[in-house]
């Protein structure tokens, strides 16, 4: 098995690291020849959806991209990559690739001092911790859209077909379970 | 486990990695910026350029104005203080600051004591021209350095001084055998147990931009090459001739830093960089201050 990791800006070391102790090999997608590898799954990190947003235009990886989604690449956000796949948001204007039906609510929880740690509950998996980084939440989730967890009342983990978005960044932290999760998906596409 | 803050903290560090950081001094200039692709703003009166043709005792900005430009955009929004200057920095937190960066571009507050940064819940970013000065502020509590350079003078020579002796003071501790880190935990002025990660990791514990005197995509490029995970741009954009195509091209240039044909495209027809002063006509040595 072989992920891309968007890797335009932000947190995208982290997704690697937790692929290689998982033993799955991974690259990183900076441009558009990047795309010719071949890949099994796409993983879009934190960092700030604005400059994600207009780099994936910019370098010519948008239309490719979103191609790919909807033709059902498996696809993990975490945090800005929620946005980035959100077909909606609320607090926003600007939407990206759109393919995935949630609504997002931006900054959700304010500026970094509402930034926090939780341990909670993702169904499927159990108690997992969730770091939250001026992080957003998913306000509504719509179609055939199930929803994973949710965090004192709002949703914060979700997941249509081949798409998976976390609110929180499981790759800052030791627990692998998440990743696992996205895994399981791919490795359920391929026997479908 | 509880909310750890300096943990949080280090965490939003890591979110900015890949990114620039650009100085703004007008809620239509953090548009530009935001808008050009920066992945967070620092919030200034004045830009280091200016701070050293003006002269005079250089301050935390004014509280109104930084929160004009925390309402303009969607970004996180850093601000300086002095260095030592506490009460500058809770003014900071008490209006919500992302990131304070305790400053050697302001005129220092105190010649001895940096501020005790793990008493802050906001992150603090210091700047560092060696691995003990880097070790230091994170002991007291910072949660990402950025190399000093030499602010305001659109030089890169002393960001590139300050970046190749980080990295190779971190190549030097990581080959040392255990038994010679307590020595150099001595020599640096720093706890054991922060020289004994940099051995094991390799890196520093928290992220490591570069800033003071990047000016071009190349210049961005060449930190980012240097071992850099993302940059500062102070003076280099607004003091340039096209502010918002300088700064969208120093953007890509930070996620493709490796790609040289893709830089010289990024390099073409940007107008006028920066005059910039070299570092033989610089007065005043900013990186000097607070050790």
């Amino acid at each position: 098995m072989n992920i891309g990791v968007l890797a335009l800006q932000g947190a995208f070391a982290e997704h690697e690291q937790m692929l290689s102790k998982l033993g799955v090999s991974s690259f990183e997608i900076r441009q558009e020849k990047d795309l010719k590898e071949d890949f099994d799954g796409l993983i879009i990190p934190g960092g700030e959806s604005t400059v994600q947003g207009k780099l994936l235009r910019e370098l010519n990886l948008f239309d490719k991209i979103k191609a790919l989604i909807d033709g059902g690449l498996p696809v993990f956000g975490t945090c800005a990559g929620l946005l980035l796949l959100a077909k909606e948001i609320e607090n926003d204007e600007r939407v990206h690739l759109a393919t995935m039906d949630i609504t997002a609510v931006r900054n959700a929880y304010g500026r970094q001092l509402g930034s926090f740690y939780i341990e909670g509950e993702f169904k499927g998996i159990g108690k997992i911790p969730m770091t939250f980084i001026r992080a957003p939440y998913i306000g509504a989730v719509r179609e055939d859209t199930e929803i994973l967890a949710e965090t004192n009342g709002h949703i914060t983990a979700a997941r249509q077909k081949n798409q998976l978005v976390t609110a929180f960044h499981p790759e800052l932290n030791e627990d692998l379970s998440v990743h696992k999760f996205f895994l399981e998906m791919i490795a359920a596409t391929h026997k479908a | 486990m509880e909310n750890n803050r300096f943990e949080l903290n280090k965490n939003l560090a890591q979110m900015l990695k890949g990114g620039v950081i650009m100085d703004v001094t007008t809620p239509e200039q953090a548009k530009i910026a935001e808008a050009a692709g920066a992945c967070a703003v620092m919030a200034l009166e004045r830009i280091p350029a200016d701070i050293r043709a003006v002269g005079g005792v250089s301050r935390m900005s004014d509280p109104k104005m930084i929160k004009g430009i925390q309402n303009a955009v969607s970004i996180p929004v850093m601000a300086k203080c002095r260095i030592g200057h506490f009460a500058e920095a809770q003014i900071l937190q008490a209006i919500e600051i992302d990131y304070i960066d305790e400053s050697e571009v302001l005129s220092p507050a105190d010649d001895k004591y940096h501020i005790d940064k793990t008493a802050f819940d906001v992150p603090f970013v210091c700047g560092a021209k060696d691995l003990g000065e880097a070790l230091r502020r994170i002991n007291e509590g910072a949660s990402m350095i950025r190399t000093k350079g030499e602010p305001g003078t659109g030089d890169v020579v002393q960001a590139v001084r300050h970046m190749r002796m980080m990295q190779s003071e971190i190549r030097r501790i990581s080959s040392m055998s255990e038994d010679e880190l307590f020595d150099a935990a001595k020599e640096l002025q720093v706890p054991y147990d922060l020289v004994l990660y940099v051995h094991e990791n390799k890196k520093l514990p928290v992220v490591n931009f570069a800033a003071g005197g990047v000016a071009t995509p190349a210049d961005a490029a060449l930190m980012m090459q240097l071992g850099a995970e993302g940059v500062f741009v102070g003076s280099g954009i607004f003091k340039s001739g096209n502010p918002e195509k300088r700064a969208a091209a120093i953007v890509k240039a930070v996620t493709n830093f490796t790609d040289a044909k893709l830089l010289a495209e990024l390099s073409e027809d940007l107008g006028e960089a920066m005059v910039g002063i070299n570092e033989q006509e610089i007065e005043l040595l900013m990186a000097e201050r607070g050790k």
